[in-house]
């Protein structure tokens, strides 16, 4: 099902994982904290961040072969992934779909080498699924841009250079809209958030915006209105739909190995009937899922895919694999919530994975929008 | 300056490996296979070289169609092209036969004239370690093996080989082969532009016809050695158990100690 290509990119990142990240994934989400700029300059080097775009520095490579790619990441920590989702496919690809040739030069070479840090400000405190209502304002001041609001839950802010950030700059300046803006700014803070219990192997931040003034060029002049954050939010959301299932198959492969060697009752685990209907039925849907990632990423390099396809994608292999690591979870029995195996962490993680990027419920709303054609979230 | 490197393709040591039953020889269609690890490191060590200097890096394997593999991998990792003298009649070589046909293929990619040719220390699968020697020896030039560090300065090379007791550094005329340990470098993973990159590199296939070589000089038939009989390895005996009566500490150092680990 795969070119020799497509496996020499999975295996290259399994190796990078296997040799940067896995000897220290434990520490870095027990202690909450990750060499990121390290990571990202790792990452950079190997050509993962924007591996799907074109030019620029970028490795201009497929959607399956970023999916793939994805899968491995994501087989080590869910936090990894995130970091470079949001590098890529959020900070990287509102530049260089939305902003102009200056923004391109500027950023993207040094993202792509991972010299850059990127992030996304689109959620608010009050508007997290609703983000048309949001606050944050971006006020003409005679040519200059002046934002001021609040970003929540950010992935990267408090280590980026560079964050994008949506804010309405009202109707008669095409409502939403969105700026390249430095983090050096004058009035641009992001206090990171802690006690998160989930994706603890990734920065996650507030951004404040206090009246932070910039040049007219700021603004990305290629995209007015919602559209512009939800067709990132749209690549996002496909490397996750693969991304998911590496979480899934590092549990499900923990567990399997597991029941194998594990004895009660005189044999194995694995050798009592509920153990392998558990094991039949996850190793079923993690293919399932496969499946279906594959098919969509194939669509995209080809024809392109609908909002609602990334839809069904996310929803159905996220929901799965949490459901895959739960069931892991109960065949280790006590060991499964050891942070000596990496389900729970996994597990934990994929709380997060359900939420962001468009709620399991948002996205069961869309497909069911487009079965019904009535839209039922508003 | 101009290298090759001769790289070889061997069976997956993570996957089980198997003879073949009507020759005894390593059944290669039964198991994945992969560029030798340690030949990674002279890859490695030539694309430094070129890297600092100047030069191209050609990576050449002697093996079945299945050993494009290694080349590719070579490639992926900046190798600027590829040779691969693949032929039936080569089935089944012994290390003098194989070195008889990497110098010749090293001959006509150079043509004649090879500058510097790097090699791993030994095959993850064969483990012999002599091909090197024997191809230097067939190319005329001078043979450093072994070694853990490299520098080229003008006509000449340095090599640190390290033993037991004391390492060595040995110098050395260009043109040379050198063999390389595991110690010398850290191998660089295929970057995705060198994957991509890799597909449009060129790869020479040859055949013994190609390179002048007498297909009776190769070959099982020609080989000096038969394998007889092979066997798996006996399951692991149950291992020795220290009773600690007051000097156990002593034991497991004595016990380390005598499998050279201390
Ligand atoms: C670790 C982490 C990292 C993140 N990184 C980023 C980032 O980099 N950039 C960024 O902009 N955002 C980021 N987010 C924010 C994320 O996208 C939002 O949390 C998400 O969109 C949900 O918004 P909310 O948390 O406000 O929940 P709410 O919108 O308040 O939803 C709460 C619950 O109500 C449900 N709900 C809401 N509306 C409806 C409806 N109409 N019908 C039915 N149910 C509904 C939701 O599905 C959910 O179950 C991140 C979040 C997390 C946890």
């Amino acid at each position: 099902m795969l070119t020799d290509e497509e496996k020499a990119i999975r295996d290259t990142v399994r190796r990078v994982c296997d040799d940067v990240v896995e000897p220290n994934i434990v520490q870095w989400y027990e202690s909450g904290d990750l060499p990121a700029r390290e990571l990202a300059r790792e990452f950079g080097a190997l050509g993962l961040l924007g591996m799907h775009l074109e030019g620029y520095g970028c490795a201009g490579m497929s959607a399956v072969d970023y999916g793939l790619a994805c899968v491995e990441l994501e087989a080590s920590d869910s936090g990894i992934r995130s970091l470079v989702s949001v590098q890529g496919s959020l900070a990287m690809f509102a530049i260089w779909r939305f902003g102009t040739e200056e923004h391109k030069q500027e950023w993207l070479p040094r993202m792509a080498a991972g010299e850059a840090i990127g992030c996304f400000g689109l959620t608010e405190p009050d508007h997290g699924s609703d983000p048309s209502s949001m606050r944050t304002r971006a006020r003409r001041d005679g040519t200059d841009w002046v934002l001021t609001g609040r970003k929540m839950w950010i992935t990267n802010g408090s280590i980026a250079d560079v964050a994008v950030v949506w804010a309405n700059a009202g109707e008669e300046n095409g409502g939403i809209r969105g700026f390249v803006v430095p983090t050096s700014t004058p009035g641009f803070s992001a206090p990171k958030i802690s006690h998160k219990l989930s994706l603890r192997a990734s920065v996650t931040s507030e951004l404040v915006l206090d009246e932070v003034r910039l040049p007219a060029e700021a603004i990305l002049p290629e995209v007015t209105g919602l559209k512009g954050p939800l067709s990132c939010l749209s690549e996002a959301r496909y490397g996750i739909l693969w991304g998911a299932l590496g979480a899934a198959r590092s549990s499900l492969e923990t567990a399997r190995r597991y029941t194998t060697e594990r004895t009660q009752f005189g044999k194995p685990l694995a050798a009592f009937q509920l153990t392998q209907a558990k094991l039949a039925h996850m190793s079923t849907e993690l293919q399932l899922g496969l499946l279906l990632a594959l098919h969509l990423g194939r669509l995209k390099d080809s024809l392109g895919l609908r909002p609602e396809q990334v839809s069904v994608g996310k929803y159905n292999n996220v929901t799965k694999s949490i459901e895959i690591c739960r069931t892991s979870r109960t065949l280790l029995g006590a060991n499964g919530i050891s942070g000596e195996f990496p389900i729970m962490r996994h597990a934990n993680n994929l709380e997060s994975v359900l939420t962001y990027e468009g709620t399991a419920e948002m996205h069961a709303l869309v497909i069911g929008q487009a079965l019904t054609g009535v839209q039922a979230f508003r | 300056m101009n290298i090759v490197v001769c790289v070889k393709y061997v069976p997956d040591a993570q996957s089980e490996r198997a003879f073949r039953e009507q020759d005894k020889t390593v059944d290669r269609d039964a198991v994945d296979g992969l560029l030798s690890e340690v030949d990674e490191y002279a890859v490695e060590e030539a694309l430094k070289i070129v890297e600092a200097s100047e030069g191209e890096v050609t990576v050449l394997t002697v093996g079945p169609a299945q050993a494009a593999d290694a080349i590719k991998k070579a490639l992926q990792m900046g190798a600027d092209k590829g040779v691969h003298v693949c032929d039936d009649a080569i089935h089944g070589s012994d290390a003098a036969a194989t070195s008889l046909v990497l110098a010749e293929a090293i001959k006509k990619a150079t043509d004649g004239s090879p500058e510097l040719v790097l090699m791993g220390m030994t095959s993850t699968d064969g483990v012999m370690g002599v091909v090197p020697a024997m191809v230097a020896e067939r190319l005329g030039m001078p043979q450093v093996t072994f070694a853990s560090e490299l520098t080229i300065e003008g006509g000449s090379l340095r090599a640190r080989r390290d033993g037991d007791a004391a390492s060595d550094t040995i110098e050395a005329s260009l043109p040379a082969l050198v063999s390389v340990t595991d110690q010398i470098n850290e191998p660089r993973y295929p970057s995705f532009k060198g994957i991509m990159a890799a597909k449009k590199k060129p790869v020479e296939q040859w055949t013994l016809a190609d390179l002048g070589v007498d297909a009776g000089a190769v070959g099982i038939d020609a080989a000096w050695t038969k394998v007889i009989d092979v066997a798996k390895r006996p399951p692991r005996a149950q291992g020795t158990i220290v009773k600690d009566e007051g000097d156990g500490g002593t034991k497991l150092a004595e016990f380390l100690a005598a499998g050279k680990f201390l």
